[in-house]
């Protein structure tokens, strides 16, 4: 749960100017959705607030402090690949946040710290329909369970922002729409601030609280470099999306069903698509 | 059929392996018994039965001089020496290899060294390691070291480098230090490549071995070779060859298994 700050971020690569002029507030709990063209920055800016990359002119602000200039356990993130260790088991993939924060020399836990962080691991994977794949390693997984892994593993860590790098891009309509399913649930159960990197705008009206597009103001050739993209719109779903104000029980207990409040992603995208150039 | 989608099945596979080897032995005991039947004394080309006779009598008799035998003791003496230094290059090559793969600033500091001194040929230091080391023990296992560890801490080092970014950042955003990407992240998914580079090493490896102890040794394998070639004893040096390759095969076919049942999971990322 934390609120971030863009305040004037400019990225630039040498004489290239990716993005610009970009200011915006986003609440804690949002759930932001990134979309736009190939090319317009929308990973760069992720990258930007995993702390892979630092802007160039101004800066970004978690709950008012300067980002930190490296990656750190309060910002979890799931790739569109390469997300979960493929030496690592189902289950040790999702304990390696546990080890790593509890056993700063060895980075494994032995005994009862092990047994609890395993009994944690399991329910969390119960959670997200993992069941019964604990010993298997990533790779025997199909492409949407990798996924299911992948949140398990981040949020196994409890970061306060989740970052989503076009999470579910490579998987199957079907299986989309399941994994959908799931990353609502997860958002709200946890204390969760979510931005997401997505090309499928009906998964960004069907998911977020917010969509953010972002565009280059100027696309001819000679000015393509001269003239960064910046957030073109800002679009808040109606009717109005908030995380359940939910005591969260992290990891969730194993088991429990909630289909009442699933939404079906996709449908009020459908409206706001037609307002899209 | 166009001839790149005929495949062979398995009893043709088999034959299609078998057949080079036939045909090298045939070639052989051909010129051998041609050579024999102008002069039954020649050396160059023995005939089975004396090279049976000479391994008999380097394998399976006690050698008088020595008490020992000779073949068993120079394997021994051998595998000792390519034991010893390819245990310290891997272990060594798996320290520096990762540093230098894992460390932009380690990568600044020892990359372009360890890419200039991998260009060093090994045997024209031999010399001066006999020099400094003396003629024992230690600078053969130095040579040998001095011969692989430049190249497989470079090779390790880009394997290092080669594992995805996404997943040293996705260490990071779990809390990893340096020091446990190193342990939990890095460190397990080079070992499986450790083989493969040890595996391309074991040629240049047993190379160096035989220089060494060709030039200076009183025992070894390529001590013998070298030392009956004084006396052309064809029959002796022609089955230790073979001994040797058998050799250097079983080890590759040993670090091969272990790469399977060790890391099971390796053969899948390897495929992608």
């Amino acid at each position: 749960m934390s609120a971030i700050r863009f305040d004037d971020v400019w990225k630039e690569y040498g004489d290239h100017i990716v993005l610009e002029r970009i200011t915006m507030e986003v609440e804690p709990r949002a759930f932001i959705a990134l979309v736009g063209p190939s090319g317009c920055g929308k990973t760069t800016l992720l990258r930007m607030l995993l702390g892979e990359e630092q802007p160039s002119r101004g800066q970004i602000l978690v709950d008012g402090k300067p980002l930190p200039a490296e990656p750190d356990a309060d910002r979890g993130v799931v790739f569109q690949r390469y997300s979960v260790f493929p030496h690592l088991t189902v289950l040790q993939n999702v304990m390696l946040g546990r080890e790593l924060r509890d056993a700063k020399f060895t980075a494994r836990l032995f005994g009862a710290a092990r047994r609890v962080a395993m009994d944690d691991a399991m329910k969390l994977l119960a959670e997200v329909g993992l069941a019964g794949q604990e010993s298997k390693y990533p790779s025997a997984l199909s492409g949407g369970m990798q996924q299911r892994l992948a949140l398990a593993q981040a949020i196994m860590r409890e970061p306060k922002i989740l970052l989503l790098d076009e999470p579910f891009g490579a998987l199957d309509p079907g299986i989309r729409a399941d994994i959908h399913v799931l990353m609502k649930r997860l958002w709200n159960e946890t204390h969760l601030t979510v931005v997401m990197v997505t090309h499928d705008l009906s998964e960004a009206f069907g998911l977020a609280t917010r969509v953010i597009a972002l565009e280059r103001s100027r696309n001819r050739p000679e000015e393509r470099d001269r003239y960064g993209a910046t957030v073109s719109r800002d679009l808040e779903i109606f009717p109005r999306r908030s995380a359940e104000l939910r005591s969260s029980v992290q990891p969730a207990p194993a088991g429990t069903t909630r289909s009442d409040k699933e939404h079906q992603p996709g449908r009020p995208g459908a409206l706001v698509l037609k307002e899209q150039p | 059929m166009r001839l790149v989608n005929i495949r062979p099945g398995q009893q043709t596979r088999f034959y299609l392996l078998a057949l080079p080897f036939l045909l090298v032995a045939i070639a052989y005991f051909a010129g051998s018994s041609a050579r024999l039947a102008q002069n039954p004394n020649d050396k160059l080309l023995p005939a089975l039965p004396s090279m049976v006779q000479a391994v008999k009598q380097m394998a399976f008799e006690v050698d008088p001089r020595t008490g020992s035998y000779l073949m068993a003791s120079d394997t021994v003496a051998s595998l000792g020496r390519l034991g010893a230094a390819l245990a310290i290059s891997t272990v060594a090559a798996l320290v520096l290899g990762i540093v230098i793969g894992l460390l932009p600033g380690a990568n600044a500091l020892l990359g372009p060294f360890v890419s200039v001194t991998s260009m060093v040929p090994p045997l024209a230091l031999l010399p001066i390691l006999f020099i400094v080391m003396g003629l024992g023990e230690n600078s053969k296992i130095a040579l040998i070291v001095i011969g692989t560890l430049p190249c497989m801490i470079r090779d390790l080092a880009m394997k290092v480098q080669e594992l995805p970014r996404e997943q040293i950042v996705k260490a990071q955003t779990l809390g990893a230090s340096t020091w446990q990407i190193a342990l939990r992240v890095a460190m397990p998914q080079t070992l499986p490549r450790l083989i493969d580079v040890l595996r391309l090493q074991l040629g240049p490896a047993w190379l160096f071995l035989i220089a060494a102890e060709a030039i200076a040794s009183d025992s070894g394998l390529g001590y013998r070779i070298f030392l009956v070639r004084r006396y052309l004893a064809m029959d002796v040096i022609i089955p230790y060859v073979v001994w040797i390759t058998l050799l250097a095969f079983l080890i590759d076919i040993g670090l091969r298994v272990l790469q399977r049942k060790a890391f099971p999971w390796f053969a899948s990322v390897r495929a992608e």
